[in-house]
């Protein structure tokens, strides 16, 4: 705007300004700076996100067309469900399914990691808006959080005899789900210990991984709290389903002790197979499922189930509240729970079938994995695993930070 | 913020003569704006309303979950608590990311040189060259780290050959190893902009010194090297701000030991569910970033750049 133009200021303000130093373009931006900031700061004050309550998710609760509508979108890991030998995009249980109850599948491998998948869900869930999946699958302690958080539908089991029939009596009545209303295991694995044979001889307990000089530096545990607070929880002789703050720290200062004294050499996700399989790594905790894959290569990495205790963890099926085909859902869950069709799953995936009856479904399937520890454990194996105590969101928090301090972060 | 400036004040002087047809005098002065538009409302949409959603965040109650929802308190201590208790981390990033951004500079300025000025015909094959390892994804070229440094790998075989004394026996899970991958996969980012401002710059200025008695190397440190800052300064900038915030490589190539920010800022937003004390963070990284930025930005005095 040019100068000429501006209607002339009044002779206080002239007064004002030629006093104060200011012209009034930079009195307008002040002006206008000041307003920005109140603005914002408006805005951030509105700011707060709603609790999550339960009386509010059961109004979210979207309304099951299943009858009218033949349709069911189902959302799992990676590389976790049979597929067919000569062409990948087949899924013989999956098209076994559609044949039987005429329930088209649209079947996405889109969860890759549970905190990840929780991020991209949980706005959506707030907020009661449909995220597009009938069946999602959760490893327990993030489906225990969707229970408290209320964003998940109860499943009806008097329409699923398989599953109240078949469901392993060591996966019933958990914690976070004492009366099976939410999940139906998918899979189930064992969390313990394994060493690469061709770097280092055998290993048998926690203790050994975390002292034993000659590992020194060649050692990672995980990054999942649950899985390596729980086996070091029970190498103490501990419960971690009844354990108190104190066996937590405990633990937690045994863990330490490895890290600064160098034993430890990092914590891990899924990437320590592959600096197992290496030899960077000569032992560490590790999941069932990876360590049979790993074998199958080179026989000389070992699975150990520690005399003290080994973890056992499920991923869950689980239906959203803003899912649309409840009904369709339970029966693709009862479905799987047929121990034909589990044997089916649990040939092609190696963890831990959840199905009772089907490791004799197993013999004309594949007979030799029928044996198989790994995915068939017997009761004196089972009878060692225990799960995770169910946490609170606001305890969760609190034994994570304290975990994730020792783990660097 | 300086880009809209011009513009503003070129308008205005376009629109300045009184011998302007006014109409086409108030047009001029919109068509900046308007091209601007799209750019402004993406930095709206993705950029200023996200951080101010963070900014808010940062000052929630902390004792507040997604369970029973959270209060904004204006809850300052946040930054505090952060800043105190994760010092070291901060420090760490600073720290690798500055002598991530000397290396890259070391090693890229001299190749962009040779490119520029002495690549002939073979200039494009060689940008071809330093943009290739592009083609594959972040986290691939990463992990290949894992395999070169691996602890029975050719290069810590060979430095046991020479007797070469590596901390702990090994190159894997150390810092060197670290700023290794933070070197290697900025580096491009160096050497791109240096290779802009290099190619502009006009052979028979250097042929001049020549002809005025310069020595090679003050031909270099006082005609070549004066005119490549700004694409010292915007290579620095691409380098450092990123490989400050960066934690795959400290994941993936280091230890607990050599974690960064960045690790500590992903487990507190997706392991541990803190999300005040991540926002914090954050917003703390990010000032301390553009405060060390100005201040480099004020005293090697390019502004063109920014």
């Amino acid at each position: 705007m040019r100068h000429h133009q501006r209607p002339p200021l009044s002779p206080e303000a002239a007064a004002v300004l030629s006093a104060s130093g200011l012209s009034r373009r930079t009195l307008m931006r002040g002006l206008l700076a000041g307003g920005a900031f109140v603005a914002a700061g408006g805005a951030l004050a509105a700011c707060g996100t709603a609790p999550a309550k339960k009386s509010q998710a059961k109004a979210c609760t979207a309304t099951d067309i299943s009858a009218t509508d033949k349709k069911l979108v189902f959302s799992n890991w990676p590389l976790y469900i049979d597929v067919d030998d000569n062409d990948a995009k087949k899924r013989p249980s999956l098209d076994e399914f559609t044949a039987k109850t005429g329930i088209a599948v649209t079947y996405q491998e889109d969860i890759n990691d549970n905190t990840e998948f929780f991020g991209k869900i949980r706005n959506q869930l707030q907020a009661c808006q449909d995220i597009g999946r009938d069946v999602i699958v959760m490893t327990d302690w993030m489906a225990a959080k969707l229970v408290d958080l209320g964003w998940l539908q109860k499943i009806d089991s008097t329409k699923m005899p398989n599953f109240t029939k078949n469901l392993l009596p060591t996966l019933q009545h958990r914690p976070w789900d004492k009366d099976m209303q939410y999940a139906a295991p998918w899979q189930s694995g064992l969390t313990g210990l394994a060493y690469n044979g061709h770097v280092t001889k055998e290993i048998r307990t926690v203790d050994e991984l975390l002292t034993r000089p000659d590992l020194k530096g060649k050692v990672a545990v995980l990054t999942e709290m649950r899985d390596t607070m729980g086996l070091l929880l029970q190498s103490m002789g501990k419960n971690p389903l009844d354990f108190t703050e104190a066996d937590f720290d405990a633990a937690l200062e045994k863990l330490k002790k490895a890290v600064s004294d160098g034993q430890i050499r990092k914590f891990t996700g899924n990437d320590y197979k592959e600096d197992l399989a290496k030899g960077d790594l000569a032992a560490c905790f590790a999941w069932s499922g990876d360590i049979i894959q790993l074998q199958s290569k080179d026989d000389q990495i070992k699975f150990v189930a520690p005399e003290s205790g080994l973890m056992l963890w499920s991923d869950n099926m689980l239906v959203p509240s803003t899912a649309t085909h409840k009904a369709n859902a339970e029966q693709l869950m009862d479905h799987y729970y047929d121990p034909k069709v589990a044997a089916e799953v649990a040939a092609y995936v190696n963890y831990i079938c959840p199905v009772a009856g089907a490791r004799e479904a197993m013999k004309d399937i594949s007979p030799d994995l029928v044996d198989n520890q790994l995915i068939f454990p017997d009761e004196a194996t089972l009878a060692k695993t225990k799960g995770f105590k169910a946490l609170s969101e606001a305890d969760s928090r609190k034994y994570e930070q304290k975990f994730q301090t020792v783990a660097g972060a | 913020m300086s880009a809209l400036g011009h513009l503003g004040t070129g308008s205005v002087a376009s629109a300045t003569p009184s011998d302007q047809p006014v109409a086409g005098g108030r047009r001029r002065r919109w068509v900046p704006y308007v091209l601007l538009l799209p750019g402004i409302l993406w930095l709206l949409l993705f950029f200023a309303i996200p951080c101010l959603e963070l900014l808010a965040t940062s000052l929630y109650d902390p004792s507040g979950s997604l369970e029973t929802g959270y209060a904004m308190t204006w809850h300052f201590a946040n930054y505090s608590d952060a800043v105190r208790e994760y010092a070291g981390h901060f420090g760490r990033s600073i720290g690798y990311a500055a002598l991530t951004t000397l290396i890259t500079l070391l090693i890229g300025y001299p190749l962009a040189y040779a490119i520029a000025l002495k690549g002939g015909r073979w200039k494009n094959l060689m940008l071809v060259g330093v943009i290739a390892p592009f083609f594959t994804s972040f986290l691939i070229r990463t992990l290949a780290w894992k395999v070169i440094l691996s602890d029975d790998g050719p290069v810590v075989s060979t430095l046991n050959a020479l007797h070469v004394p590596l901390p702990d026996g090994r190159l894997l899970a150390t810092g060197p190893a670290v700023i290794a991958g933070l070197v290697y996969n900025f580096l491009p980012f160096m050497v791109l902009p240096l290779y802009a401002s290099l190619e502009k710059l006009d052979p028979r200025l250097l042929e001049a010194a020549g002809d005025l008695y310069a020595r090679p190397v003050s031909r270099f440190f006082r005609v070549a090297l004066p005119l490549s800052m700004p694409g010292v300064v915007a290579g620095t900038l691409l380098t450092f701000i990123p490989a400050a915030g960066d934690y795959i490589n400290a994941q993936l190539l280091g230890t607990t030991r050599q974690y960064m920010i960045g690790n500590v800022i992903e487990s507190k937003f997706l392991k541990v569910g803190d999300y005040p004390g991540a926002a914090a963070l954050s917003f703390a990284l990010m000032a301390a970033i553009l405060v060390l930025v100005l201040v480099y930005v004020r005293r090697a005095g390019t502004e063109e750049v920014l």
